[in-house]
């Protein structure tokens, strides 16, 4: 099982975390398109190599972070953001 | 040996230097219904072995007789039933006194077999022969699947199990060395001479691999040295069995202690030293499955190890040094060694022949040799499955006539045979630097590890980046490539297939070595290609002309040896929820019935009769499950606006709005009522069930989108015990217990108040109405719950009063017309098409999901949620009937629907394509039956009181009345021994066990937030991950980042929340403090073996310089979200755990459950 670095945390069970997959900006409500607007619900780059990635440590400190997360190797590279 | 013992066990050597045998101690034991008698350290096949038996199992498909291959776990041949339980590896399962053994599928004996006629059409039994023959006619393929059955190679399970236990838990561990040979001990002790934790997995029942019989002096001084090392902790009769991402391992440990099977270690580990040795591989020529063609480690074991005389007359095939000691062995044991063919020059055993068993040979020479033993030892398979798993590509190297390591990243290493050739001592100091580079590595991560944790106090000296230490190779080795014979043979001993099987699935067209395992089954049996990989690969390489190294392997995938599916499933640790009054309700007949989670009265006996009593008197519902969100902070206003369709700028304090929630999909994630109950402080409820995806839904719009609002939310639902009052009565019987004024116009529908009921004070009151009656909706204190309960009961008997249960409440609503988010709509479900129109106000800049409403309304599409009413009232059409249109094509489905007491006939709610919900719309059903029905569309959800009129009534409120003194209670059952402090009823249980579990549930717990360094942060004199001792008794607990637990004395909790709502109101952060004493099971657990007890059920490493005392975190403890503080008390380890209250009883009786093995006891609440 891989293990992500909370930035909080430190090191732990990826199965205390919940993943939130790449997350594109929100359009602006008043001036979106339905072809923007279903563009950020549903399309993802889907990137064979190291993607950005929004995840939540429910089991745990419940904040969410950024993950760099390696998708070929299945590997957590490196989260965003030192708090301490 | 006594003369009665010499005839008992003939081919019982004298005593042997090495033997593992204890011959002082005899065991006794059954084969096939007749007794044997052989020592302590046999293993079944070995005691019979020296009795003098020879003949173990028949083979799957053909039902010859096999006898000893391997010798070892691996053995095909001995597979065998030992008491209850099938498929038991008898090479490597050791004798018990009354163990019994026998033979599986043999009928009507093992020697005589009458399935062997099989063997008389094996030429008809080619590869895919099943596949071919037993497909038509379709209707015969349930006979052949019966008489098929019948010669399936397995056990029987019996059908009333004895009852044993199986386990899973957790370990860490800096080294973990698979495989305890030479160069597996030898790494193990150079990794824990760094100081690195180690644990030395060792398949057999005692480390020493091969050393054992090739150089016992060597392996026993090992075996010492890894012995007396206390930080290497070995594990024997272990597999590590898979490997995971991360070095996430799975170790099954076999009988790890006495009355449990099984267990599977989850294991983490720093550094991976795979040291598996090597596997030796058989030889394929006509014969070689016949009962005395044995490879020459299995003859080394039987002699040296067990002391058995493995025949009497043999012929010796040599391609390694190996080989030739296997001669000396021989020679030792008496035993004849008619020849030696050595396939180095040339040399090689055509055919073995026999009935039965092995009666002669045939040389390549054209000699003829009687013997009842062949011995070949013609090279090895390199069990690289650890390698495989962990990314690595071994490849294949002729010269060695085996697969190498093709490397992996640090952190995994290969040691001894696998990785290389050498002397012992070459290979036993290859693997001290490769178990020194595993430590060292080990050692760096394990300092990033602690330096990334909140819970260690004070500076991390730097981090030291070891140097890894360089690891000379080992050098190639040189092997002849002996694979085949001139003649066909045995390849897969398990599945019965042969080489000529193989060379016919290429004829075939199945030209590779993926697509002729799948063809022919090769590899896929109990072995799982072990010992029969390499043959399958290089006669594939033959039969299609190419390379070994061009054909290629299969892939090793996980488990590396079986597991039972006992210890994939461990304990039975499923979290369950009760509400505080579950005690009554188990007490007075309810029907439990499972909601999510939680465990839910469906009816107390009769819900028709329960629906009727809320119409026409009162009934109460425990409705705890309810989701309780607490909102503070001057921009609740603000989400609730973004979170909700509807408008919130103007909810008056004091009043109650509803709102419906969208995903950004604009489908519907959940519904329910927020009050608006002071200054910047709201209380917003969810769907029972939908507490948990609703705080984790604000949280990510607080935390991801809209960091700059000051809002902060607390999930309260097992906080406050939840009870709806419904019917006509129901005013009359809360104001019997509450000091709130509940006239019907100073408390409105729709208004919220707080207020004493039945003596528990800051309980919330609401009026509002699921069920379309008159109704209050109280709140008290959780720990009360039970003591209200009963205080309605009993103040409301002349009344009428009674409970209800869910089925009720759900016919009730439907009377009603009320939606039930997931039921009445599904994960498509748009918000017009939910009938929601009138709470969605598209008039507002911004909501969640507002352009896929608009759309929505725009289009006017989809489905709509309608009542419908059957033609013929009688009939309730099942939840999920079809809507079908005239032309056949589904037009929506029921979605709820019930038999209506209170108007006699059916009622329903349905999705319909919005062409069919025009009220009057006569609509077809189709029931699962296959039969239609008709139903119209009606015009008002509500079917019993369309106008409202129920909502309100003429009753006036009563003077308060008596009531019992209130009564708090803990969220675990009480034994016989209780006390009171205070108001609450808690253990008095005495206990002097050395490991103790203490509910203090009753403590005072205050949650603080804040911002994670503030000033605030500076006051509580602690911060994340760490925690504060108080004078007083007081503790700090930094749960999370700008989040605290403040812990004091029982009844504390309004002054401790006075002063820390002071501390806010000095700050200028947003500072807010909530009572949580009601809403959180606590428990301590203390003892020296707390850590071994958490790490059964959790995944978290608690060594000493990650977890120190002081240290708090959180995590899932057997499935529950647990905050975990170690606080010691006077110098002893303890734990003290809390979770939120409804799981506390589960969480209790689980660590009870875990603790069970270190003799765990409960003990009274101390800290009054």
């Amino acid at each position: 099982m891989m293990q992500i670095n909370c930035p909080w945390c430190g090191l732990r069970n990826a199965t205390e975390f919940k993943q939130h997959g790449e997350k594109p900006p929100r359009p602006d409500v008043a001036t979106t398109t339905m072809e923007q607007w279903h563009d950020y619900l549903y399309f993802r780059s889907n990137h064979w190599g190291v993607v950005k990635e929004m995840w939540f440590h429910s089991a745990g400190c419940r904040q969410f972070f950024t993950l760099h997360r390696d998708t070929f190797a299945n590997k957590a590279i490196r989260s965003e953001g030192d708090p301490r | 040996m006594t003369s009665s013992e010499h005839n008992n066990q003939p081919q019982r050597l004298p005593t042997q230097p090495n033997e593992v045998i204890d011959r002082s101690k005899r065991v006794t034991f059954t084969w096939n219904g007749k007794s044997y008698t052989g020592y302590e350290g046999d293993s079944v096949v070995s005691a019979l072995a020296a009795a003098g038996e020879r003949v173990f199992s028949r083979s799957m498909k053909l039902h010859s007789p096999r006898g000893v291959l391997t010798g070892s776990l691996h053995d095909p041949g001995t597979i065998m039933q030992i008491d209850d339980e099938p498929n038991v590896r008898g090479a490597h399962r050791r004798i018990e006194n009354g163990m019994n053994a026998g033979s599986q599928n043999t009928w009507p004996s093992l020697k005589y077999d009458i399935r062997s006629i099989n063997q008389l059409g094996s030429r008809f039994l080619g590869p895919g022969f099943y596949y071919k023959t037993f497909m038509k006619p379709d209707f015969l393929r349930p006979l052949y699947q019966k008489v098929l059955r019948g010669f399936v190679h397995g056990g029987v399970v019996a059908d009333e199990r004895p009852a044993e236990t199986y386990e899973k838990r957790y370990a860490h561990t800096d080294v973990l060395v698979a495989g305890g040979g030479p160069a597996g001990m030898s790494a193990a002790l150079a990794a824990a001479e760094t100081g690195a934790s180690v644990m030395l997995v060792e398949e057999d029942h005692e480390l020493g691999g091969h050393l054992r019989w090739a150089d016992g002096d060597l392996a026993r001084q090992l075996r010492s040295q890894v012995e007396s090392t206390t930080n290497i902790r070995v594990l024997t009769n272990s597999t590590v069995a898979a490997r995971y991402d991360d070095n996430w391992m799975a170790v099954v440990q076999r009988s790890p202690k006495p009355g449990m099977h099984e267990r599977i270690i989850k294991t983490r580990a720093r550094s991976l030293v795979v040291a598996a040795g090597l596997i030796e591989r058989p030889y394929v020529f006509e014969g070689n499955d016949l009962p005395g063609v044995m490879l020459s480690t299995a003859v080394r074991r039987l002699i040296n190890l067990h002391s058995v005389r493995p025949g009497q007359r043999a012929v010796v095939l040599t391609a390694n040094p190996e080989g030739d000691a296997v001669v000396a062995d021989l020679r030792a044991a008496g035993v004849d060694v008619a020849a030696v063919v050595d396939a180095r020059a040339g040399e090689t055993v055509v055919k073995a022949r026999g009935r039965g068993q092995l009666q002669s040979v045939q040389l390549s020479t054209g000699q003829r040799v009687d013997a009842d033993l062949l011995v070949t030892a013609v090279g090895w398979t390199a069990p690289t499955s650890l390698l495989n798993m962990s990314g690595d590509k071994p490849y294949y190297e002729p010269r060695s006539a085996r697969f190498l390591p093709g490397g992996t990243e640090e952190g995994v290493y290969a040691a001894g045979g696998i990785a290389g050739d050498g002397t012992a001592q070459e290979l036993i100091d290859h693997a001290a630097s490769v178990g020194a580079r595993a430590a060292a590595h080990a050692l760096t991560e394990r300092g990033q590890k602690i330096a990334s944790a909140p819970t260690v106090a004070g500076d991390q000296d730097g981090l030291a980046q070891a140097q890894l230490p360089d690891i000379t190779p080992l050098h190639l080795p040189e092997h002849p490539e002996v694979y085949r014979s001139s003649t066909h043979g045995y390849v897969d001993f398990s599945e019965d297939i042969t080489s000529a099987d193989l060379v016919s699935a290429v004829e075939e067209g199945y030209d590779s070595a993926e697509l002729v395992k799948r063809f022919t089954t090769v590899t896929m049996g109990p072995l799982q290609g072990k010992i029969e990989l390499m043959n399958f690969i290089a006669i594939i390489a033959e039969a299609t002309g190419k390379t070994i190294a061009e054909t290629g392997t299969t892939t090793w995938r996980p488990m590396y040896a079986p597991v039972t599916l006992g210890a994939l499933a461990g304990r039975n640790y499923d979290p369950v929820r009760y509400s505080s009054i579950q005690p009554w309700h188990d007490a007075h007949g309810a029907t439990p019935m499972v909601a999510g989670a939680w465990i839910r009265p469906e009816h107390y006996g009769d819900p028709e009769a329960e629906v009727r009593r809320v119409r026409e008197q009162v009934g109460i519902i425990d409705v705890s499950p309810l989701g309780k969100i607490d909102l503070r902070g001057p921009d609740v206003p603000k989400l609730l606006n973004l979170l909700y369709t509807n408008k919130w700028s103007k909810l008056d304090i004091g009043k109650v709005r509803y709102g419906a929630m969208m995903s950004e999909d604009g489908v519907v994630m959940d519904d329910g009522v927020t009050a608006h109950l002071g200054e910047d402080h709201y209380l917003l409820t969810t769907t029972s069930g939908g507490a948990g995806r609703v705080w984790d839904w604000i949280e990510e719009w607080l935390q991801a989108y809209r960091p700059e609002w000051q809002v902060h939310a607390t999930p309260v639902t097992t906080a406050y015990t939840s009870i709806n009052i419904a019917g006509p009565h129901s005013r009359t019987l809360l104001s019997r217990l509450t000091d709130v004024d509940l006239s019907a116009d100073a408390f409105k529908f729709m208004q919220v108040r707080t207020g004493t009921v039945a003596g528990v004070a800051d309980s919330i009151l609401w009026r509002i109405g699921f069920t379309g009656e008159l109704s209050y909706e109280i709140h008290v204190p959780a720990a009360y719950g039970l003591h209200v309960w009963e205080a309605l009961l009993e103040a409301g008997k002349d009344l009428g009063v009674g409970p209800f249960g869910i089925e009720a409440q759900r016919v009730l609503r439907l009377e009603s017309g009320h939606l039930i988010v997931g039921q009445d709509t599904d994960g498509l479900t748009q918000a017009y098409s939910a009938g929601l129109d009138w709470a969605i106000k598209l008039d507002k800049d911004d909501f969640v999901g507002k352009p896929e409403l608009l759309w929505q309304q725009q289009k006017q599409a989809g489905a709509r949620l309608v009542p419908l009413q059957p033609l013929d009232p009688t009939v309730v059409p099942t939840e999920a009937s079809q809507i079908i249109r005239d032309n056949g094509k589904i037009a929506g489905r029921i979605t709820s629907s019930r038999h209506s007491p209170t108007l006699n006939r059916s009622i329903c709610l349905a999705q319909v394509d919005i062409s069919l919900s025009e009220p009057g719309t006569i609509v077809n059903v189709r029931l699962p039956d296959g039969s239609t029905i008709q139903a119209k569309v009606t015009s008002q959800m509500s079917a019993v009181d369309a106008e409202g009129t129920r909502l309100d009534n003429d009753t006036v409120p009563q003077p308060m009345g008596r009531f019992a003194e209130p009564v708090a209670r803990g969220p675990v059952a009480l034994g016989a021994a209780t006390t009171r402090i205070g108001d609450w009823e808690v253990s008095a249980q005495p206990s002097t066990a050395a490991l103790t579990l203490e509910d203090q549930s009753a403590l005072a717990k205050i949650e603080v937030r804040s911002q994670a360094n503030g000033a605030v942060a500076q006051k509580l004199q602690t911060h994340f991950g760490r925690t504060y001792q108080a004078e007083g008794g007081t503790l700090v607990i930094g749960s999370g980042p700008g989040q605290w637990h403040v812990i004091s004395e029982v009844d504390s909790q309004a002054s401790a929340l006075a002063d820390l709502q002071q501390l806010g109101d000095d700050s200028d952060e947003l500072t807010t403090a909530v009572d949580l004493t009601h809403g959180r099971a606590m428990f301590r657990l203390t003892g020296d073996e707390s850590a071994e007890v958490l790490n059964k059920l959790c995944s978290l490493e608690f060594a000493d310089d990650m977890v120190p005392n002081g240290a708090a975190l959180r995590s899932s403890v057997a499935g529950v979200v647990t905050d975990i503080a170690r606080n010691d008390l006077s110098g002893q380890r303890s734990y003290v755990l809390h979770c939120e209250r409804s799981s506390g009883q589960y969480l209790w009786n689980t660590l009870l459950d875990a603790g069970n093995e270190y003799r765990i006891e409960p003990v009274g609440f101390s800290a009054g």
